[in-house]
């Protein structure tokens, strides 16, 4: 019998009872999800130093913060988004009630990543709260310190009926999705997501897939040079490297190289120092396993500002990597570590090609005070998200939404997107008991109707004119 | 090699030339896609004719005329659903331009049913068109001749680089689906749907499945049981019960099913006549496999109404069963046929009960003349829609979403809900290259007071009263 088949099934029943429904129960169960994260807000940094060397200011910002953002934003806007949202009526429904109800699905499965393991468990979790499902979480066992605060901790904020932690790896996740869920969300890599996707598939469940990619950076040569650097290095090696929609590599001329080189040399000494490994503001690699898979990607092309690595404190060092064709291994797979290739084009056609023959990623970003060659790389290729003159700062704006396309993942969340993802817009139409004669203008025989007043109650017309853009 | 390789391949390079985006084309091809319904609609009504015996009214009204409304719909809206949609800013972005750009997947493909082979899969793909992509049709075989009259009409009237139609059985199918394609839109039964799935899974493609299920129709005590007995018979033997949103079964008290029955015997006859084999306003069954799978379920009950068959003709006569065991396969599995059968329950919380003990169907149906019953039903059960003193019409109003949960399906379509399915909702934040010393604060070193700065920018706060309902 499967191990999780008990605990399903409770939390099943409870759902089945309607405890999660009302909005006070949400609320009450949102609040004290803010009360876990202030209270425990020492442990949660603590967890994250000791499991990444992740910087309280890093942790604060890009954890904690960010939670309280999505709880805030959730319960100022909760009841609004749980309203019935009524629909134009044609004529034949003039006198009825249509309007869409946000139902809960019931028991939803958040599977959580490493990287983020507070932020990219608790937001989605906040969704699923908010919009009145049962939840099991599923924290990484590699970020272990905070998978075990998670299983400690959190259990005693929320009702233990209806919210519950699962821990393990793969052999207990793989389990633990032969059960039969109402939604999933996953946040984790393709490969992973595959097999999260035909596990649901089995149940014909919805899901959400939060996955990577390699996410094209194009610098233009009309930048201003140092803003760039700055802003390419904070979003490289922010968490060591270690973000989802981290810029992956860069494209640009030889020229442009040249002359970022320099600029990059010094956004890094500017942020972390003349040694890096001695700044309390630079995170380290989850695990040995991910210190050599990064460390061997650095054979890849030619170093040419950091490489240095310390397999001890599982450190490496903000590298810039220069003559690196796009058959290297770094070019085969997403980083997710402090190495920013630049890999060199003759123009922005060329850097748009190349992308286009790339998977499609999370996020593609370009760099450039020429609003043109922005709109350009907008409007030919395809990913997740975009942003011109940044990297990263796309996420934190909680009305925007998260998600990537094709193998960098499906669906999308944040703030009112993540209610609408975890809830089931449900159609309802509500008839009047008599107003008969309105019916009978459908029912057989049919030879008693004219086709023609039929159509006039029900027709949609185009309208006139269609201003073309 | 795959023998859809090539096809795929072709459609591929049309898109990525960007092809199908310009909303002049999208309105030219689905302009094209309204001339061939104009055109061809004779030979649509006979090609119906021919394989389900569908009557023209019906054709008109659930064929032709929806498919109508949606193009126009479409047509109208499209230059407004095409548009970027701006978000709002927080204090960190307020210089900056925060949207959401709708754009297309890329190579869609489209599954149709028999049951309604014209609707069900031009519907989908005048949503795919109006979102900018390509797409594959594959008209079900079993709707043998409509699937001629697509398959041999209607590629002369779009544009064949970026739209083919595939036919074919499960093997084609099958191979056709180890093609990699951007969506996958499918309509048909569950045991398929979750085939879809799985193979949908091996590329992460995202997915809507429209499936089946035992839609329930709880009647009250308190009803005009005449005007009941019309709009439940009107649901479950228009297109001969072969529709996935028609009420499946009756759930009603002993008493009033006493009440009901002549009730429903009325109907039928003021509808098809004293024998329904000679009205010229009821469809005949698909083929001589669902025929036979239909007449075998009869042996679940006693017949109350009806029963007669004509295996030459395909003809199962209106027929209404009572005394239905639970367990008789008529109560396993979606009938799909025009045979209703009657469960009697004890009370509204009885037949509540019953409805929760299943797979959540399409749709939830339920009589009253009091919306206290009404909303006791919405509230306690959960599917994909819900009529209330109805059946069906939920369905034809353009502004609602159509759509299952669970067994019943997953995502949604019609009118704006199309072009959403069909379209990537893709976050953009385009920023500028100056004003660099704002960003300074998010940078290492870091500090303590920075941390406070960066917060105090987009920190979110909750509002001073949150208003419980």
């Amino acid at each position: 019998m499967n191990p999780y088949a008990g605990l399903v099934s409770c939390l099943r029943a409870s759902w089945l009872t309607g405890k999660t429904r009302p909005m006070e129960y949400r609320v009450s169960q949102l609040e004290a999800l803010g009360h876990f994260l202030d209270e425990k807000h020492q442990s949660i940094l603590d967890a994250l130093a000791l499991d990444m060397h992740k910087p309280q200011f890093e942790a604060k910002l890009s954890e904690t913060v960010l939670c309280k953002n999505e709880l805030n934003y959730t319960l100022n806007n909760l009841r609004s988004w749980m309203k019935d949202e009524h629909v134009d009526k044609n004529m034949v429904t003039q006198l009825d009630m249509a309007f869409i109800r946000k139902d809960p699905y019931g028991v939803v499965l958040i599977i959580g990543p490493w990287n983020y393991p507070v932020n990219l468990l608790l937001v989605p979790l906040i969704g699923a709260i908010a919009a009145g499902n049962c939840v099991i979480l599923k924290p990484s066992e590699i970020s272990s310190c905070v998978e075990r605060l998670m299983a400690e901790m959190l259990p005693s904020y929320l009702d233990r009926d209806c919210f519950a932690v699962v821990t393990g790896g793969i052999e207990k996740t793989t389990k633990l999705l032969e059960n039969r869920f109402d939604y999933i969300f996953f946040t984790g890599n393709t490969s992973i997501g595959r097999i999260v996707m035909e596990a649901a598939a089995e149940h014909l469940t919805p899901l959400t897939l939060e996955l990577g990619g390699k996410n094209p950076c194009y610098i233009a040569d009309d930048c201003d040079l140092q803003s760039v650097a700055n802003r390419l290095v904070w979003g490289r090696f922010f968490n060591a490297g270690q973000t989802c929609i981290a810029p992956d590599y860069v494209l640009c001329t030889l020229e442009m190289q040249e002359k970022l080189l320099p600029a990059l040399h010094r956004a890094i000494a500017d942020f972390y120092g003349a040694n890096p490994q001695e700044s309390p503001d630079f995170a380290r690699i989850i695990s040995d396993k991910q210190f050599q898979r990064v460390q061997s990607l650095m054979d890849s092309g030619h170093v040419a500002i950091g490489g240095q690595t310390d397999e001890k404190e599982r450190y490496i060092a903000p590298t810039v990597l220069v003559d690196v064709p796009m058959s290297a291994p770094i070019m085969q797979e997403e980083i997710f570590g402090p190495i920013l290739p630049i890999v060199t084009v003759a123009n922005l056609e060329e850097a748009i090609d190349l992308i286009n023959t790339q998977k499609q990623p999370l996020a593609v970003y370009v760099f450039s005070s020429n609003k043109k060659v922005v709109k350009q790389v907008l409007e030919q290729t395809s990913s997740g998200g975009f942003a011109s003159n940044d990297t990263i700062i796309q996420t934190t704006l909680i009305t925007l939404p998260f998600g990537g396309i094709g193998p960098s993942g499906l669906g999308k969340y944040h703030g009112k997107f993540s209610f609408d993802t975890f809830s089931h817009h449900r159609t309802c139409l509500m008839h009047l008991m008599d107003q008969e004669k309105l019916n009978t203008l459908c029912y057989p025989p049919y030879a008693q109707h004219n086709p023609e007043s039929l159509l006039s109650t029900s027709e949609i017309r185009r309208k006139s004119t269609c201003n073309l853009l | 090699m795959n023998p859809y390789a090539g096809l795929v391949s072709r459609l591929r390079a049309a898109w990525l030339a960007g092809r199908t985006r310009p909303m002049e084309y999208r309105v030219s091809q689905l302009e094209a896609l309204g001339r061939f319904l104009d055109e061809k609609k004779k030979s649509i009504m006979d090609a119906l004719a021919a394989d389900l015996r569908k009557p023209c009214f019906e054709v008109e009204v659930s064929e032709v005329i929806l498919c109508k409304n949606e193009l126009n719909h479409a047509l109208s809206n499209l230059s407004s659903w095409m548009k970027d949609e701006h978000v709002d800013r927080n204090l960190v972005t307020q210089l900056d331009m925060a949207f959401i750009r709708k754009d297309p997947y890329g190579m869609v493909l489209i599954i149709g049913p028999w049951n309604y082979p014209v609707q069900l899969i031009l519907v989908p793909l005048i949503g795919a068109i109006a979102a900018g992509n390509c797409v594959i049709i594959k008209p079900s075989e079993v709707s043998s001749c409509v699937e001629k009259l697509i398959a041999e009409m209607l590629p002369s009237y779009l544009d064949k680089d970026c739209f083919a139609v595939v036919t074919g059985g499960v093997k084609e199918t099958t191979e056709l689906l180890e093609n990699r394609f951007d969506y996958i839109f499918f309509t048909g039964n569950s045991s398929i749907g979750r085939i879809i799935m799985a193979a949908a899974a091996k590329h992460l493609t995202p997915v809507t499945l429209e499936l089946g299920g035992k839609n329930p129709c709880y009647v009250a005590e308190d009803c005009d049981l005449q005007n009941v007995a019309n709009r439940v018979a009107w649901g479950r033997f228009f297109n001969a019960g072969q529709t996935c949103i028609a009420p499946d079964y009756v759930l009603c008290s002993q008493e009033t099913q006493e009440k009901l029955l002549p009730a429903l015997r009325r109907a039928i006859t003021e509808f098809y006549g004293a024998n329904p084999q000679e009205s010229p306003d009821f469809a005949r069954i698909v083929s001589d496999k669902q025929f036979q799978r239909l007449q075998a379920l009869m042996n679940g009950g006693c017949v109350a109404i009806g029963g007669q068959t004509d295996e030459k003709e395909r003809y199962i006569a209106p027929t209404v069963l009572v005394d239905v065991s639970i367990s008789a396969p008529i109560m396993q599995e979606e009938i799909f046929g025009p045979i209703l059968p009657i469960v009697t329950v004890a009370n509204v919380e009885e037949a509540i009960n019953f409805i929760n003990a299943r797979e959540r169907p399409l749709a939830v149906y339920a009589f009253s003349s009091n919306k206290k019953v009404l909303n006791e039903v919405l509230k306690q059960t959960s599917s994909g829609g819900f009529g209330g003193n109805d059946t069906i019409m939920h369905m034809t109003l353009i502004t609602l979403p159509f759509g299952g949960i669970g067994e019943s399906g997953l995502g949604m379509y019609h009118g704006k809900f199309s072009f959403d399915t069909f379209s990537h909702h893709r976050t953009c934040l385009l920023r500028y290259t100056g004003l660099e010393k704002l960003n300074e604060f998010r940078y290492p070193p870091y500090t303590q007071r920075n941390l406070a700065l960066l917060s105090s920018t987009f920190e979110i706060k909750r509002k001073g009263s949150c208003t419980l309902l």
